[in-house]
């Protein structure tokens, strides 16, 4: 309709873990850098959030987790989307993620990993080039 | 994903195409026009599409889902467009209308899409109603429009629906001040939802005068409990039935369809009037009522010839 395009991104929370300040700052941010973002709460099954990815057609899905679990969840996440025949769609991840589980986590195709005190910039940044190159 | 596959996937109720089909409806692909020509125009035309309206906090998404929930009890496959606003400076949106939905997540006869206002005058309505059209025709049956009734678009958009749910909460304050003035003539049932606050009965009585004006019902809820959504349902379908039989329905689509029509066309014709306007030779020092009126009798000679 002659708008230039807006971008969809998901956020979600996998698991029990129920702090999602994190994850609100992010929304908020990217919100208000123009993107328009499904945030699915809190406590939500992988497959909750690889379906609602798939329903609202969102060009990135962005996982938060603090509660040590990450490996489990955003892996999950990646098979659910491939599972459902939607593995291109990206995901990345952020919150308390130790240095050395973040290769793993590439290995398992989660496409970028956010420790604590990244810079706001960098992740919408992140965003957007998954966004454009989708 | 082609637009053959897409449309195939409409009709075999695939979540990814039938998310494709309205993502290509939001950006305006070109091809959108195949694909709605290819919809099911049966489906379309027996799909009830209720509309759910209302101040902010005053419950809408968790009756909305609490319905849907009704809704599966029935065995009724069922849509849902939620739409939020899209923030005027920025442009983005947060949608966190599904929160209060996840329990259907994983369910396949439950199809839920966010959309944003994205600023758009009346396209906003033509994309919802394309969206209520794919919808329709991957089976859903009903659709359920949810929006904030606040703001000239979010009121137009509820004109889609062929019955609409205004509701309402105790404590929203001069929020209901707001629904008499705007909200009032599209709704044709009124809901006092947490009804088991101390003022929800003083609420309900302030609308049922204004319900009995209407020949409408007011109808209690209590949404995080679940209670009450089955009637709201029966009676929304109760409207639905009666209007359809006496024409009322067919006649409101009809005009809807025209507004659609006309939403789609100054939306296509936008851009061809920025660049005229852009390119005219004119003294912008005059005052823009004079140069727009110069401006459309040119549009109107150009079109009329």
């Amino acid at each position: 309709m002659g708008d230039k395009k807006v971008y969809r991104v998901l956020i979600g929370k996998p698991g029990l873990d129920g702090h999602d300040r994190g994850a609100k700052c992010i929304a908020r941010a990217l919100r208000d850098s123009g993107f328009e973002v499904v945030y699915t709460g809190i406590r939500r099954t992988p497959e909750e959030i690889a379906m609602a990815a798939i329903q609202e057609d969102v060009d990135v899905v962005g996982l938060s987790s603090l509660s040590g679990a990450h490996m489990e969840l955003f892996s999950e996440v990646v098979d659910a989307l491939k599972k459902h025949g939607a593995s291109d769609i990206p995901v990345i991840g952020g919150g308390i993620i130790p240095e050395e589980d973040i290769e793993e986590l590439k290995k398992r195709g989660i496409k970028k990993v956010f420790t604590p005190g990244t810079p706001m910039e960098e992740i919408i940044k992140t965003f957007r080039e998954l966004c454009e190159n989708k | 994903m082609n637009i053959e596959q897409i449309i195939k996937g409409i009709k075999e109720r695939s979540p990814r195409a039938i998310a494709r089909a309205i993502t290509m409806v939001e950006n305006g692909d070109v091809l959108v026009e195949d694909l709605l020509s290819s919809l099911d125009k049966e489906a379309i035309d027996s799909t009830m599409v209720f509309g759910i309206t209302g101040p902010p906090g005053a419950g809408k998404s968790t009756l909305t889902g609490k319905i849907v929930g009704y809704c599966r009890k029935l065995g009724k496959r069922v849509g849902v467009i939620a739409v939020d606003p899209s923030s005027p400076l920025s442009g983005g949106a947060i949608h966190g209308d599904r929160i209060r939905m996840m329990e259907h997540s994983l369910d396949m006869d439950v199809v839920i899409r966010s959309m944003a206002t994205r600023g758009r005058l009346g396209g906003l309505c033509a994309s919802a109603g394309a969206v209520c059209r794919i919808l329709a025709s991957s089976g859903c049956n009903p659709i359920i429009i949810e929006t904030v009734g606040v703001g000239q678009s979010e009121i137009d958009i509820v004109k889609i629906a062929d019955v609409t749910a205004l509701v309402s909460a105790p404590g929203l304050g001069d929020d209901i001040q707001a629904l008499k003035a705007g909200l009032m003539e599209v709704a044709d049932v009124m809901v006092v939802n947490k009804a088991d606050k101390p003022e929800a009965q003083m609420l309900a009585v302030e609308l049922n005068e204004i319900a009995r004006e209407k020949g409408t019902e007011v109808i209690l809820t209590i949404a995080s409990e679940g209670k009450g959504v089955d009637k709201l349902y029966h009676v929304m379908e109760k409207i639905y039935l009666e209007n359809e039989k006496k024409g009322i329905k067919q006649q409101k689509r009809i005009e809807y369809r025209k507004k659609e029509i006309t939403d789609w066309v100054i939306e296509m014709i936008r851009s061809d009037i920025e660049k005229k306007i852009d390119s005219i030779d004119t003294d912008l020092d005059k005052d823009p009522r004079v140069v727009a009126s110069k401006v459309a009798s040119e549009l109107k000679d150009v079109l009329l010839n």
